[in-house]
């Protein structure tokens, strides 16, 4: 590795009240030690995050926007995964 | 024959003395180490490296505000943080002598980070039990602090030394310089036995070998070579200096020298 | 810390030919027309990606750039508060370029190919930090005006077409607020202060008026790439609109402050409502962008400097994470302290 190949990291952090890690940019280091330090200094400055994950960009695996219709199109019609399509009488409680 | 009240209160003054004495050198070694790295700002090796040294110098000074807050209370005439920090002189100055070494390389920077972490590392884990209970809680926020300096630091030992030949030459040029301000930072004094026998502050004899476990363990996984020992009694904790310090509190007092009483 | 329209000797960009690149180009456009986000992965036209590339970048440069002038003051702050609000100060705009690096990275352009035109000159970054930072109320006059003329530049660019700059600005923004009061707040105790303070906050105020108000670029009318980058909401003001709401904003501020702006034409127009400034001096713009200003060659220096000399650093840190692959490969410890 050259010193031009500090590899890019992606960085994604948990927020103190959040339930997921969010994506909030990226960083080069030489490696992941470094990373999640680099990570700490820029991205978390302002008490932002409780939980942070770094993962080289080159190891992330993205849906294919061209593909996009054919992955999440299916999902729009199957309006019967929400609560929200079934009439339940109001009389009923906890459901 | 016990003691008079005449000589309690010149014992209670001797005491409070040292304990001005104490936090004042505390503080003036993370107040001359944080002005030191407040120098590399814009000019690190990367990008992300410029906010890692500048997020060490905001801790470093933070303590250092802290510190010298409490130092001027304890001495009772009316200083503030700034007071101290910008109207002493070199001589009046007591931070450990290896805090102002200069920047030189990162490779330097880094070596005197190291050291200077380690050791804080062993004062304020004990300090976090100290009897004084201003002390412990400032100890308490400093220690999560440099627990990352030394995870930074020794990260950097490590990277540096087990690098390229020209890094390992480097890392080992620095640590062969700065080795021999080390001595100071384990000999106490009679201002050092007066707190630790008040349950103020850890006896410094107690702390040399876990800081030198801890140094040796850093080396091996650097593949560095410790030093050897240079004995050379340095006083920078009584206000005996190098030139270095001089020409640092110049360029930090300067306005205030130069404007006095003005408000900033 | 923010932009300025600095490709005014660039040509209009010109779309590609042939029918596929017009379908995609019209779905493109009708993409920004409804204020969809356009993301990394997205088709988007050629000239779209090298306007981004180029204006990003050029953002993230200024950032960095902008850490010298203010970077010169931290040893020398004139009491501990100070110094730790600049560090912080310093440290925020190291970060923006970090966002700004990152941004531009998504758009195919690596770092090192952005430091590299950076430091061989080839790529610019705002004028204004090519002026030195002579006394501590410079500090106090970047804040509040170099910072206020930034974020009115920026607050927009949250709501830009591209998704990743989009997401930066709306952070830099965030973080921006407290730098402009930071800088208002020293000129607020220098003109409360003393004789030689209040003379230090006007003499600033004199040399840092007219690069700030060139910080918007120049009018539109001598720009030619404000049309497309309006069209691909890339741009979303112009830099006439933005300068005169500074001017607005700030003319009050400095009569606050009992500081007189260094501008005999300047004078409200009761009709439109607007304070009108006399004519501001374009040549010295130009000159600066060209690289004649004050501090052109130093700041350039510093940071090919920094460059050169963290070289050894780098490469032990990269040679050390090589190796330690290798010792994971092998399965042998690494013996790391913590």
């Amino acid at each position: 590795m050259s010193e031009a190949d500090w590899p890019l990291f992606e960085v994604f952090i948990r927020s103190r009240s959040g339930l997921e890690h969010k994506h909030v940019g990226s960083l080069h280091a030489a490696d992941a030690r470094m990373a999640i330090e680099h990570a700490r200094d820029v991205y978390t400055r302002r008490q932002e995050g409780v939980s942070l994950w770094v993962v080289r960009s080159a190891d992330i695996v993205a849906s294919d926007p061209g593909e996009a219709e054919a992955l999440f199109e299916p999902a729009r019609d199957k309006v019967y995964r929400h609560p929200t399509f079934y009439a339940i009488p109001e009389e009923v409680k906890n459901l | 024959m016990s003691a008079t009240p005449a000589m309690r209160k010149a014992a209670d003054t001797a005491h409070e003395e040292a304990r001005f004495r104490y936090v004042l050198r505390l503080a003036d070694t993370s107040l001359v180490l944080g002005q030191r790295l407040g120098e590399w700002i814009g000019r690190a090796p990367a990008l992300e490296e410029d906010l890692a040294l500048a997020n060490l110098s905001l801790d470093l000074i933070g303590q250092a505000r802290l510190l010298l807050t409490y130092a001027g209370e304890l001495e009772g005439r009316g200083r503030d943080e700034d007071a101290l920090a910008f109207l002493r002189d070199a001589p009046e100055f007591v931070n450990l002598t290896l805090a102002e070494q200069p920047n030189d390389d990162f490779g330097h920077t880094i070596v005197r980070q190291w050291l200077i972490d380690a050791w804080q590392l062993e004062i304020y884990t004990r300090l976090e039990h100290s009897t004084d209970t201003r002390l412990a809680a400032i100890a308490a926020k400093a220690l999560r602090e440099t627990r990352y300096h030394y995870r930074f630091s020794s990260g950097w030992l490590v990277r540096l030394g087990d690098g390229t030949p020209e890094s390992h030459r480097r890392i080992q040029s620095a640590l062969d310089d700065l080795w021999r301000f080390t001595p100071e930072l384990f000999a106490p004094d009679e201002v050092d036995e007066r707190m630790s026998d008040a349950g103020i502050a850890p006896p410094l004899t107690e702390l040399a070998s876990p800081w030198s476990a801890r140094i040796d363990e850093a080396l091996r996984a650097a593949t560095l070579t410790r030093p050897a020992s240079q004995p050379y009694p340095w006083h920078g904790k009584r206000g005996v200096h190098t030139e270095h310090l001089g020409h640092l509190l110049a360029e930090m007092q300067h306005l205030q020298r130069t404007y006095p009483g003005a408000r900033w | 810390m923010y932009t300025q329209a600095l490709d005014i000797h660039g040509k209009e960009p010109v779309p590609a030919a042939g029918s596929e690149a017009d379908g995609h180009a019209a779905r493109f456009q009708a993409r920004i027309d409804e204020e969809a986000k356009i993301e990394p992965k997205d088709w988007m036209p050629d000239a779209y990606r090298q306007t981004l590339i180029r204006q990003i970048s050029q953002h993230a440069h200024s950032e960095i750039v902008g850490m010298l002038p203010e970077g010169n003051w931290i040893t020398r702050a004139p009491s501990l508060k100070r110094k730790a609000v600049l560090i912080a100060k310093v440290q925020d705009e190291g970060g923006h370029g970090m966002y700004l690096y990152s941004a531009a990275e998504t758009l195919g352009i690596a770092r090192a190919e952005m430091l590299e035109q950076l430091l061989s000159g080839a790529a610019k970054y705002s004028s204004i930090f090519n002026y030195p930072t002579l006394t501590w109320a410079d500090i106090g006059a970047i804040g509040w005006l170099v910072d206020g003329a930034a974020i009115m530049n920026q607050i927009p660019i949250c709501r830009c077409s591209y998704g990743p700059y989009a997401r930066a600005m709306v952070r830099i923004c965030k973080e921006e607020s407290f730098h402009q009061r930071q800088g208002f707040e020293i000129m607020l105790t220098l003109t409360q202060g003393t004789h030689a303070q209040r003379a230090m906050a006007q003499d600033a105020l004199n040399r840092w008026w007219w690069p700030s108000l060139m910080m918007f670029g120049p009018s539109d009318a001598d720009s030619k790439h404000t049309a497309q980058s309006m069209r691909w909401k890339i741009k979303r003001f112009s830099n006439d609109e933005l300068r005169q709401k500074f001017i607005d904003i700030t003319v009050p501020q400095a009569h606050y402050l009992g500081l007189t702006i260094p501008d005999n034409a300047l004078h409200w127009d009761e009709d439109a409502q607007h304070y009108r400034v006399g004519p501001i001096d374009w040549s010295e713009f130009h000159a600066v962008l060209k690289g004649n200003g004050p501090c052109n060659r130093e700041r350039l220096e510093a940071r090919r400097r920094a460059h050169e000399d963290g070289r050894w650093v780098r490469e032990g840190a990269a040679a050390h994470a090589a190796r330690q692959g290798n010792r994971a490969a092998t399965g042998s410890a690494t013996g790391e302290p913590t």
